[in-house]
């Protein structure tokens, strides 16, 4: 009798150790004596270049959590939050995606930001029958049965930003982006759209990932005076042109510029006086008035900060926990399989509205806004889309 | 028309005078960056991988002096940069300092564990910026004489923060070589580069001569981080982007040669604002990368290889 306690003992201060050790998951000393939580894996870079843009998706993943649980869980049981780190370096990716699918045994992953990261996981979702839920804008031009896609992809958010980008004053273009799948899908796609609208390319420019000289580029455009700069240079990069954008006199006042890739976040490092009066194109902005946003808003600041900003991402990585725990509930299980077929056609009243998982192409159907940089950092929401259908692989 | 024939000639003259200006101020920031490097490279044999993490502290440093400024000395906002500079210098003069003395030192001698030991050093330093300072960038604001540009013409417009960068590295590169060949502390720094053992024999000492050399290439890397803040970001990552650039101007330039440094900058800088206006930025550095290449082969030592014996 003794020995059974003894070793019972050793069972558990061990599992409270363990617990202990992966960050995060305080929640389950708590609750590791009524019904076994499942598992959520969160897997994003909190090291390496990458973290820049990434850290903060997990805290809004995790706010989500923290939701769901403090309104009963999903069928009944705590979401257990697993966060593992890319260290923004792909085969890492796979490593970890294997480890939390394998080792952990969690019933999903959210994850991921860059497209470069999301392809290294694919194959082993494929071989371990993972779900991955992926929370990033991104080019578009993938498929996955294995992954659900809960932003924007390239065509919902570059064609309406051209569309109207044509439809105020002024139809020429110059097409600016860092080198790499990303900028160059969304040119891709931008192109035809501008000859389409009669309007007219001047110049395309591609800046390697990182570069801080953009002088010779600007030098270009100055050239060029084109009515509109679509620009989707991304990183730290972004400070650089924006700065060296003001610096040489090409200003929001002066210059009329839209990026697919600069949301609140991003100013913050860009610095809100260099950004003012250029514009984005986002599904989310902090500044949509409505109750669910001011709501999400409002828990964001409260739990980390009142100075936090809110950009796109963090918003639909807030999503996809939601739209994962409502695939579960609606299939009454956590296998992987029913959690898919039971996604199609799933609907989320988000922060920025309505959000619905396409019926067949594991997209979402979203509304796109355009907004305007402020003094302060945020964005005066000039327009706003009806509902997009996601259409991942466009006719060009 | 011939108006509009003058005019578009005019707006192409204003193009070409500041595309010359950019390969200026392209050569005075790789300069700046490089100067420190060269120094502790060129004269110690070091190779620093940790330098352009050292160049983030003056950032973050000069990030620090800002917000101070915000916030409790708003009135004086205008001279913050000048503060910020100085104390960028002195945080990794002293970093620098403490460093080759708790560290490097135990390295000499030992180049791929020096090179090891410093990358190691950069991840550690990188990991702090972003415990202490968070991952997303901070923004440095920058001060109201220094933004706009001035326009001599009505098509010519030179960014002010990039003038301010061209006389701070002209300022800085002649201190640089004043101290190095002007004062008795410079002599014995050469000396010791010539050789060691004969300096040491004459009465030099060589541990704290090492050390000043390092303390000094650092702080001048802080210079570097404190103005990048004008035309670039600052975040944890910060460093990295700057190392490479650093190293292939030193290597191109030849170790130990102040005026290798310069002409290898100057060099790069011109051939890659040209070529970035004439073909892809991409492209443009792939082409300097095979340049270098080929006068590494013809030239293993670099561009001005001093002739000193090692």
């Amino acid at each position: 009798m003794s020995k059974i306690s003894r070793r019972r003992f050793m069972q558990i201060s061990g599992s409270l150790v363990a617990a202990g050790a992966i960050p995060g998951a305080g929640l389950l000393t708590k609750s590791s004596f009524a019904a076994e939580p499942i598992k959520l894996g969160l897997l994003h870079s909190l090291t390496g270049t990458i973290a820049i843009a990434e850290a903060a998706l997990v805290e809004a993943e995790k706010m989500a959590i923290d939701e769901i649980n403090a309104a009963g869980g999903v069928l009944g049981r705590m979401i257990d939050p697993v966060v593992a780190d890319g260290a923004s370096d792909w085969p890492t990716f796979a490593e970890k995606t294997k480890q939390l699918l394998q080792r952990d045994k969690v019933a999903a992953i959210v994850g991921c930001y860059t497209s470069a990261s999301r392809k290294a996981v694919l194959p082993v979702l494929k071989q371990s029958k993972g779900l991955l839920y992926y929370p990033t804008y991104y080019e578009g031009q993938e498929e996955d049965k294995q992954v659900i896609y809960t932003s924007q992809e390239a065509t919902q958010s570059v064609i309406s930003a051209i569309e109207w980008m044509a439809k105020q004053q002024g139809k020429t273009f110059f097409l600016v982006g860092s080198d790499y799948i990303y900028p160059r899908t969304c040119n891709k796609i931008a192109k035809p759209t501008v000859a389409r609208l009669g309007g007219k390319v001047v110049g395309e420019e591609y800046a390697p990932l990182g570069h801080t000289e953009f002088s010779s580029i600007i030098n270009k455009i100055k050239a060029a005076k084109p009515d509109w700069i679509y620009s989707t240079v991304v990183g730290g990069s972004n400070v650089a042109f924006y700065k060296q954008l003001k610096a040489a006199g090409l200003d929001g006042g002066k210059q009329k510029l839209l990026s697919t890739v600069v949301s609140e976040n991003e100013i913050d490092g860009i610095g809100k006086e260099n950004a003012v009066g250029y514009y984005a194109c986002m599904g989310y902005f902090q500044s949509i008035k409505s109750p669910e946003n001011e709501k999400f808003v409002k828990a964001i600041k409260a739990k980390y900060g009142q100075d936090r900003v809110v950009g796109d991402p963090m918003e639909c990585a807030y999503n996809s926990v939601y739209l994962w725990k409502m695939a579960v509930e609606k299939a009454k299980s956590f296998d992987v399989d029913k959690v898919v077929a039971a996604s199609s056609g799933i609907q989320f009243n988000a922060p920025e509205g309505k959000v619905a998982i396409h019926k067949t192409n594991h997209h979402v159907s979203k509304k796109i806004r355009i907004g305007r940089a402020r003094t302060d950092g945020q964005f005066d929401i000039v327009f706003e889309s009806g509902v997009i259908e996601p259409n991942p692989f466009p006719k060009l | 028309m011939p108006t509009t024939s003058i005019k578009e000639a005019i707006v192409t003259f204003g193009i070409l005078v500041m595309q010359l200006f950019n390969g200026l101020s392209l050569f005075t920031i790789l300069l700046l960056m490089a100067l420190g490097l060269a120094i502790v490279f060129g004269l110690m044999g070091v190779i620093n991988m940790a330098h352009g993490e050292i160049m983030a502290m003056g950032a973050y440093t000069t990030y620090l002096t800002a917000s101070f400024f915000e916030r409790h000395l708003p009135g004086l906002m205008d001279v913050y940069l000048f503060v910020a500079i100085l104390l960028a210098f002195c945080v990794t003069f002293a970093f620098g300092y403490l460093l080759e003395r708790g560290f490097i030192r135990w390295f000499y001698h030992r180049p791929l564990d020096t090179l090891l030991a410093t990358w190691g050093l950069s991840l550690i330093l990188q990991q702090t910026y972003r415990s202490v300072f968070g991952a997303q960038e901070v923004s440095v604001p920058l001060t109201a004489w220094l933004s706009g540009a001035w326009e001599p013409t009505e098509s010519i417009q030179l960014p002010l923060n990039r003038i301010f960068i061209v006389a701070l590295t002209i300022l800085v590169t002649l201190g640089v070589w004043y101290i190095l060949h002007k004062t008795r502390w410079g002599l014995r720094a050469r000396a010791v580069t010539q050789n060691r053992a004969m300096s040491s024999a004459v009465g030099i000492d060589t541990n704290r001569v090492d050390a000043l050399i390092f303390a000094l290439g650092s702080g001048l890397a802080g210079i570097a981080g404190s103005v990048f803040t004008m035309v670039g970001s600052t975040n944890p990552g910060t460093g990295q982007l700057y190392i490479v650039d650093s190293f292939i101007v030193v290597v191109f330039g030849g170790v130990a040669s102040l005026l290798g440094t310069a002409a290898s900058s100057f060099l790069i800088a011109q051939m890659q604002t040209t070529l970035e206006y004439l073909m892809s930025g991409s492209m443009a550095k792939v082409a300097i990368l095979l340049l270098v290449i080929t006068v590494l082969y013809f030239r293993p030592n670099g561009l001005f290889a001093s002739k000193v014996r090692t």
